[in-house]
């Protein structure tokens, strides 16, 4: 048989999440919590894994496929498993403008990553503008916000990424 | 330069970076919810008129009027009506919504209140981009203490009337900014906008009447019943009321937020001792983007305009989110006008064939004039493609369902039609004059 998805714990923080979400919406519009869903789904399993998507649907009154489609249009989910610490670099104009097509340069030749690839520990992304443009440049770690990054500062950041 | 920009009374920004300003009891201490109580005195029909009296106008990038949005919810819909707040603050050059909610949350949870009994909506989905873990968390924890202290609820401030808000965050999708991509995304489907009419205050959230309003919009709604609608809008223009926070980034020895006036321009922003403290040393402006990446950029010796909606628009731009970006003289134009397409590409929903095939096609044009491959013919076809999109000017003649096909065509005309020579540089050079140093960047990383 194969393992199930959710230790008890887990499903109990998933069952309590989803009654929460769909206690936002009206009861004839349990699928508007689609993304709340996900997220929560993401929260714990650290990704969306097939069996997840189909829970969340079955959750929300939604098909398979709208539960995927829906994953599959936003940037922060993930559908594969990723590496244990996702970066996210912003090189938008303000960023890049502070040099941060240097930083993610400098980034991907101390994790031996390009930008788009992963390993067991990184995942290193470019990414969109993150509203931070005035302390850029800048970067996320699994949704940490980091802001006027030095080498120094980003050094000490990494360091503490076990 | 000195400081000889008047100086003005913050209203919005006036408890950023103090002790605790984002608790209840801060703000209360501050008079917050005082204008609530006043608003609740009055009935529902002139809180609106005290809006339009008050000249605000819209924050998030269309600068419309807020009070006559307000109006246009029907009065007598038999449907419930629902307030969205736009906290998705994606445009590239903006980040001043993040600091409303993480350090003043209690100042839009007002304008929420006062907004709500308004237009008699009963639930508020405040929706912010899903990068906005900590101030996702700032603005719950300050929805808890509003409802504990019987703001929200059951009760609003005593008065038998009924409030629910939730924040609800996305996850990493630019194009659900706009209000009924927005509306798609709170209705949990991919972030499609829709076809306009009808507009979301007569069928938006689940089919009812819908305001969506900017964060900063809602922030701004005490101050017009703490001071009055008068004094509001006496602080602005005649036509633009109170005082607006605007996003500085780029080029400048100070970036930041800052709340300036109506009235104050762009230099002032840029050189003045309050704001900018001008360039680094040895820099010069290059190109000014007055209002978020899609606003039409204004070349150096256009900067003495006021950062106001109205006065940009006689400059073919426009006020947008206030997102303020500046190049200096060590910029590559084509570099940053590749940069921006690439986002534009990236974010474009594929829903309308002009922007899906277009925002791709230009990013491969830029690209390959950048890279030094560029040949005679390909500027023209580059402001092609742009037109095709939508033309310029003046804005707004979009081909397309929603203003992203302006957002990504506008750059493109606009770069083209100030700085066309260094396009031209590049191919007949067959390189980028700026070698590889295109951004001039300074800081750590130069
Ligand atoms: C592509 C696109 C992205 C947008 N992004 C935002 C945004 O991030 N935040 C925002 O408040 N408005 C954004 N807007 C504007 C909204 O559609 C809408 O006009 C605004 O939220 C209305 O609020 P206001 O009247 O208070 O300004 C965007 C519009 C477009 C076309
Ligand atoms: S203009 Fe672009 S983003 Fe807007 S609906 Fe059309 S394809 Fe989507
Ligand atoms: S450009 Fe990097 S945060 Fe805005």
């Amino acid at each position: 048989m194969a393992e199930p998805l959710f230790t008890p714990e887990e499903q109990k923080k998933f069952d309590a999440g989803i009654a929460e979400i769909i206690s936002h919406y009206p009861p004839d519009r349990k699928s508007a919590g689609m993304l709340p869903a996900l997220r929560l789904l993401q929260e714990l399993k650290g990704w969306l894994p097939p069996e997840g998507l189909r829970l969340v649907a079955k959750s929300l009154d939604a098909t398979p496929e709208r539960a995927m489609e829906v994953a599959s249009f936003y940037v922060m989910y993930h559908l594969k498993k990723p590496g244990k610490y996702v970066i996210d670099v912003c090189t938008n104009l303000s960023c890049s403008l502070w040099g941060a097509e240097k930083m993610l340069a400098y980034l991907e030749e101390k994790l031996g990553l390009k930008a788009g690839e992963a390993n067991e520990k990184f995942t290193l992304r470019e990414t969109e503008c993150l509203a931070s443009c005035g302390t850029a440049p800048c970067l996320q770690i699994n949704e940490d916000h980091h802001e006027s990054l030095t080498r120094a500062k980003l050094d000490a950041i990494l360091a503490k990424l076990s | 330069m000195a400081s000889t920009a008047k100086a003005i009374e913050p209203i919005i920004s006036a408890a950023w970076g103090k002790p605790q300003s984002w608790t209840l009891d801060s703000y209360r201490k501050r008079g917050g919810y005082e204008a609530l109580k006043k608003a609740l005195e009055m009935q529902p029909a002139a809180i609106i008129d005290e809006v339009k009296k008050s000249n605000l106008r819209g924050r998030g990038g269309a600068g419309f009027p807020t009070g006559l949005k307000w109006s246009f919810v029907p009065k007598d819909s038999p449907k419930p009506k629902y307030l969205a707040v736009n906290g998705d603050e994606s445009e590239p050059g903006t980040f001043k919504d993040r600091y409303i909610l993480s350090d003043d949350p209690h100042m839009m949870l007002e304008g929420i209140a006062i907004a709500s009994y308004a237009l008699g909506v009963h639930t508020c989905y405040v929706y912010l981009r899903g990068e906005f873990k900590h101030e996702a968390q700032r603005t719950q924890a300050a929805i808890d203490e509003a409802y504990k202290a019987g703001i929200f609820g059951k009760t609003l401030l005593g008065k038998d009337f009924e409030l629910n808000c939730y924040v609800v965050r996305g996850a990493g999708a630019y194009i659900c900014g706009e209000e009924t991509a927005l509306l798609e995304s709170l209705e949990g489907k991919k972030g499609w906008p829709r076809l306009k009419p009808p507009f979301p205050a007569v069928v938006g959230l689940f089919g009812c009447p819908t305001v969506v309003n900017n964060v900063e919009t809602l922030a701004s709604v005490p101050a017009v019943f703490q001071k009055g609608a008068d004094a509001y809008a006496k602080l602005g223009t005649d036509k633009s009321g109170g005082t607006r926070l605007v996003c500085l980034s780029g080029s400048v020895n100070r970036p930041g937020v800052y709340e300036v006036s109506m009235f104050t321009t762009l230099s002032e922003l840029i050189y003045d001792d309050k704001y900018g403290r001008g360039l680094p040393a040895g820099r010069k402006v290059k190109a000014v983007i007055p209002g978020g990446s899609s606003a039409p950029v204004l070349g150096a010796d256009e900067l003495d305009v006021a950062m106001e909606f109205e006065a940009l628009k006689v400059k073919q731009t426009m006020a947008g989110s206030g997102g303020v970006i500046v190049m200096d003289d060590a910029t590559c134009m084509v570099r940053s006008l590749w940069r921006v397409a690439r986002f534009y590409a990236e974010e474009s929903c594929g829903q309308c064939t002009p922007c899906r095939e277009g925002t791709p096609w230009q990013t491969r044009l830029l690209r390959k004039i950048e890279e030094g491959r560029g040949e005679p013919g390909d500027i023209d076809m580059l402001s092609n493609v742009a037109s095709s999109i939508a033309p310029y000017p003046p804005i707004g003649l979009g081909n397309t369902i929603c203003a992203l096909g302006d957002a990504a065509a506008l750059p493109t005309h606009s770069f083209l039609m100030r700085y066309r020579d260094e396009f031209e540089a590049h191919i007949r050079e067959h390189r980028c004059p700026f070698g590889d140093k295109p951004w001039g960047s300074f800081g750590d990383w130069s």
